[in-house]
């Protein structure tokens, strides 16, 4: 068995673990250094979704795609840190530390998948994944520069991924150029008949970067309020060389935006409340304490174990499920996300893609966000997509403050190609 | 008193218009070969702990669950053989709380989309036929397997065992329409019948039946007033009960239980018992679990079932009551044989195995003897070889052996089976034995056993000679009685009789 | 408005062990956030909509589990093959 050398210098913190020695074969990945996010399951190799209530778990199993990169010959070189259990929109919320942005360490490389992101923007490997479930593909790939694709829900499979929200995250390729994206997603696709939300629909597809008469939709809400205006400028002009390329931009209104974070943050807390109850010391992770009896046992192993972030997104959740508020919070957020669905139904009748800002700001600093709302509000542009099940790309398109700044495309659903070619469209009239 | 059986006196305690109300929920683990949920094996209960397993079924993160189409088809059967409405949709939910016997923190269960709802089982009731309501079927998955450890002595810790965990489950709900644990009992009986008869349930295997009982002690006919409104007297619900007849024990424990309670005036509070089945009481459990909140939602990883269409493609088999009927038409058996040899599919099909040497005769000695001897054995009917079963029912026909030397070789036969496993043949038994049927012959000849035999009862007792030469006709029995020992049950009551009588008329 | 005791609560609910040192800090948290919240009670409930995805099933066979050895690999708190854990009698 062939073999690759990793010894990477990892000043951003981007690894939680590394593989020195790091098995490759022949396919379409042979030889090349891939990074998986800590919460993708690896057989052998520890998996702590950067929470300390996972230290010492070793997967008797891989995750499907990683099945899949192996099988095409690709070397894992190492997991990447993330915000415990994908909860954060900065990477900072890890047992392990914060990762740092390559393109400026005084910053968070967004979240929660910033080491996936930081990995593939210093170069330490070539292609990444990362997992999305209100952005934290697409946020790390616009903070630190890179492209970053969340494909339509239910075309890649979860088998093995850490759950954090069910019905709203998916696995997906981050990369420096649109094209290894492309290559990615024709690996990930193969189907898997164990993760029962996932239909076979595989990517075979090469970027055709030309726009010519597509429509594109722009949402008002996209460009509104807490957006930077300065990124939203960046943005604009990103559009408009889409539009000087032969795209036609149709502005466009999505009223759902007004509670589709809120849906968001109602779904993915409740779901997180339920995905991380099994933690409980058994079967794997630190020893529960069998001296003690087990609701005491249980209470000390999630103080202990979780961040603060984590605790409060599992009470949040708990709280929108319990007896007497299910239909004030959970049943709600459920009603408000087919809004959400049903905005994109009505604009994909008239629109190929919709356009606009990845983040509403650039990176932040390293600490700056300590309030959750504010942090969960920086959120408010990536979420839609995960809502509805959707397929959104976010790739480069310049800078603000001398900060990258990311360009989202939102394609109809299992139609990633398209995002996909738009993307690539935008990356080739930018090297212009 | 001519008649005890039929009512139930008033027992001290339950005023005259009281009534019992009782509603099950029964869980019964489904026959399929693999678990709920994933690949695994269900044949796990002479394995070693922790051998039936895998990431899904160990709830290891990551791990996601799949449906298994035998599972659903098998509750679907169930539904219709309950005469359940399906579902339009079924959906899978979680219900979340935390137990070590939990492997992912939640059940997989069906909350308010259940796979089939409002059906019924009529069953023979206290008087007469009684229809019981079903509320509800739906699917699960069981969990694992708990272990309590330690003691006084040390710390007290538990172990975990999941080969059980992800094994499905259906529950059944039934409204509280049972009035007895009589009644409850035959209502299990009769759905035990039924699940079997669709070849979705395996009774013999251990612990693959549970009930939780409700019950309660109202005013006659308050159940049919108020319905499910609120009660001056509180409902107990009885959980762990593991087999059937420990269903009757605990509700007849209970009610008694209730009754004093009433009768000393105190109230009767809401509240949930164990049963406690080594000791026959329910014991009270801690009022925690009466405030549980198991924040149900729609399981993420799974997609709804859409089975309506499918569950009317399905073909029942015959069922219990349907073959009731035809024993009676076909077989001519009488309404309690036919019952009694309904109720258990493997009895209903060894009796179709042997009806045809004299369906009548082998309808009687199934249902009355071997039933009897069987249960006293703590048997099940699967040990008996037909092909045995037969040979016997043969010699009883041809006249070979009389009833009771017919009972007694069954007696060794069944005695055998339950020692090594196998037995000999009726026919070589008999004879090894020397129980073949003894003839007597009219002409009262010295030889003869049987009048041998009588000769000798008249001289050892002279006593019973003179009372029925008195008039006494009914030391003819006690003679006829010392005729049947000596011939160690050989001869036949008929002969004996008339032996005797000659004998002692030309005395 | 969640007071502190009702932080209490969830947290007694969630089993997530909250001290009385971080009450405060939840509570205003959680107020904050369930205050944002409040605008799902604009939304219009239409009835859920069908997922297009149903009846997705395995057929009834038999997959190999996992060796007794890997299965208790993760804990060091096994006896006799099975898991141990804190008691609940």
């Amino acid at each position: 068995m062939a073999s690759v050398t990793f010894a990477p210098d990892d000043r951003y913190n981007a690894f939680i673990t590394t593989l020195s020695e790091a098995e490759t074969g022949p396919g379409r990945l042979s030889g090349i250094p891939v990074a998986v996010k800590d919460n993708i399951s690896t057989r052998g190799i520890p998996t702590t979704c950067a929470s300390r209530i996972l230290a010492g778990y070793i997967p008797p199993y891989d995750a499907h795609v990683v099945t899949l990169l192996k099988r095409e010959g690709a070397a894992i070189v190492g997991k990447t840190n993330m915000d415990e259990f994908g909860m954060g929109t900065t990477t900072e919320n890890s047992a392990f530390g914060p990762t740092l942005n390559p393109a400026d360490p005084t910053r968070v490389p967004g979240g929660s998948s910033g080491g996936s992101a930081a990995a593939v923007a210093s170069g330490m490997v070539r292609m990444a994944l990362g997992t999305d479930t209100g952005g934290s593909i697409r946020c790390p790939a616009a903070f630190c520069g890179i492209v970053g694709l969340k494909p339509t829900y239910g075309r890649v499979s979860r088998y093995g991924l850490i759950a954090y929200a069910n019905s709203l995250e998916q696995i997906g390729p981050m990369a420096r150029s649109v094209e290894d994206i492309s290559l990615l997603m024709e690996v990930l696709t193969t189907h898997d008949s164990r993760d029962s939300t996932t239909i076979s629909c595989p990517y075979r597809h090469t970027p055709d970067p030309s726009v010519r008469g597509l429509k594109i939709g722009v949402p008002e809400e996209f460009f509104g309020e807490g957006v930077d205006p300065r990124v939203a400028a960046v943005v604009w002009e990103a559009v408009t060389r889409l539009e000087q390329q032969g795209a036609e931009i149709v502005t466009c209104r999505m009223p759902s935006m007004s509670f589709a974070l809120a849906a968001y943050y109602v779904t993915c807390t409740s779901e997180a409340s339920s995905n991380l109850a099994r933690f409980d010391g058994v079967r794997y992770g630190p020893q529960a304490d069998t001296r003690r009896p087990w609701h005491e046992s249980f209470q000390d192993q999630r103080r202990e174990g979780f961040g603060a972030e984590v605790r409060r997104r599992i009470m949040l959740g708990t709280f929108a499920l319990s007896s007497g508020y299910y239909g004030k919070y959970y049943a709600k957020a459920q009603a408000a996300r087919q809004q959400v669905r049903n905005d994109f139904v009505r604009l994909f009748r008239t629109v190929d893609v919709i356009a606009g800002p990845t983040m509403p700001t650039v990176a932040f600093r390293l600490g700056e966000k300590t309030d959750p709302l504010s942090m969960y509000l920086s959120d408010i542009l990536t979420v839609p997509a995960n809502l509805a099940g959707v397929p959104a790309i976010s790739v480069p398109c310049g800078t603000s403050e001398g900060l990258p700044v990311g360009l989202q495309v939102i394609g109809q659903w299992f139609r990633d190609e398209k995002v996909i070619d738009v993307a690539a469209a935008y990356e080739q009239g930018a090297s212009l | 008193m001519s008649d005890n059986s039929a009512t139930q006196p008033a027992s001290p305690g339950m005023a005259i218009d009281d009534e019992v109300i009782i509603g099950l929920e029964i869980h019964c683990q489904l026959d399929t070969r693999t678990k709920l949920f994933c690949g695994c094996s269900t044949d796990y209960r002479d394995d070693p702990p922790n051998t039936h397993v895998c990431p899904i079924c160990l709830g290891l993160p990551g791990s996601l669950p799949r449906v298994n189409l035998k599972a659903v088809e098998f509750s679907l059967r169930v539904g219709k053989a309950l005469n359940c409405g399906i579902a339009h949709e079924a959906e899978f939910a979680r219900k979340n709380y935390f137990y070590p016997d939990l492997n992912k923190g939640f059940q997989i269960t069906q909350y308010d989309k259940p796979i089939a709802v409002k059906g019924y089982l009529d069953i023979e009731g206290e008087d007469g036929e009684k229809r019981v309501r079903i509320t509800r079927v739906h699917m699960e998955e069981d969990p694992g397997r708990l272990v309590h450890k330690g003691g006084a002595d040390r710390p007290k810790y538990t172990l975990v065992d999941y080969n059980r965990a992800g094994i499905p489950l259906i529950e059944i709900v039934t409204e509280p329409d049972l009035r007895s644990p009589k009644e409850a009992r035959r209502f299990l009986n009769k759905l035990r019948a039924t699940l079997e008869y669709l070849g979705v349930f395996d009774s013999e295997k251990e612990g693959s039946l549970r009930v939780d009982a409700n019950i309660s002690i109202q005013p006659k006919g308050w159940f049919e007033r108020e319905g499910k409104g609120k009660a001056d007297r509180g409902r107990v619900e009885v959980k762990n009960i593991s087999s059937y007849k420990g269903v009757e024990k605990a509700l007849t424990f209970e009610i008694t239980r209730q009754k004093n309670l009433i009768r000393r005036g105190q109230k009767l509070e809401t509240a949930t018992r164990h049963f406690v089945e080594t000791r026959g009481v329910t014991t009270s459990s801690r009022s925690k679990e009466m405030e549980q909140d198991y924040r149900y939602f729609p399981e993420p990883d799974l997609r709804p079932l859409r089975v309506c269409d499918w569950a009317a493609e399905i073909m029942l088999p015959e069922l219990p009551d349907a073959r009731r009927a035809r024993f009676m038409e076909q077989y001519c058996c009488s309404p309690i044989h036919a019952r009694t040899l309904t109720g258990e599919l493997k009895l209903a099909e060894f009796y179709e195995k042997v009806a045809d040497i004299d369906t009548a005769l082998a309808a009687t000695w199934l249902a009355d003897t071997l039933l009897g001897e069987l249960n006293y054995r703590d048997m099940s009917i699967v040990v008996v070889p037909p092909e045995q079963f037969r040979e016997l029912l043969e010699l009883l026909k041809e006249g070979s052996v009389t009833d009771k030397t017919g009972v007694e070789v069954l007696r060794v036969l069944l005695d055998q089976l339950k020692e090594t496993g196998s037995c000999e043949g009726p026919r070589a038994c008999v004879d090894r034995l020397g129980l073949r049927v003894i003839t007597a012959t009219p002409t009262l000849a010295g030889e003869d056993p049987v009048v041998k035999a009588a000769k000798e009862a008249i001289a050892e007792q002279p006593q019973a000679v003179a009372d029925y030469l008195a008039g006494r006709k009914e030391a003819l029995n006690f003679l006829v009685g010392q005729v049947m020992k000596k011939t160690r049950g050989c001869a036949k009551p008929g002969d004996v009789n008339t032996v005797l009588a000659n004998l002692l008329e030309e005395g | 408005m969640i007071e502190e005791k009702d932080i209490e609560h969830i947290a007694m609910l969630a089993d997530i062990g909250i001290t009385k040192e971080e009450l405060p800090e939840f509570t205003g948290q959680f107020n904050e956030i369930l205050d944002y919240f409040d605008i799902l009670d604009q939304v219009e409930e239409t009835g859920a909509s069908e997922h297009e995805l149903a009846n997705v099933f395995r057929e009834d066979e038999i997959e190999p589990s996992l060796p007794q050895d890997e299965v208790l690999a993760n804990t060091r708190d096994a006896e006799d093959g099975f898991f141990r854990a804190p008691r609940v009698m």
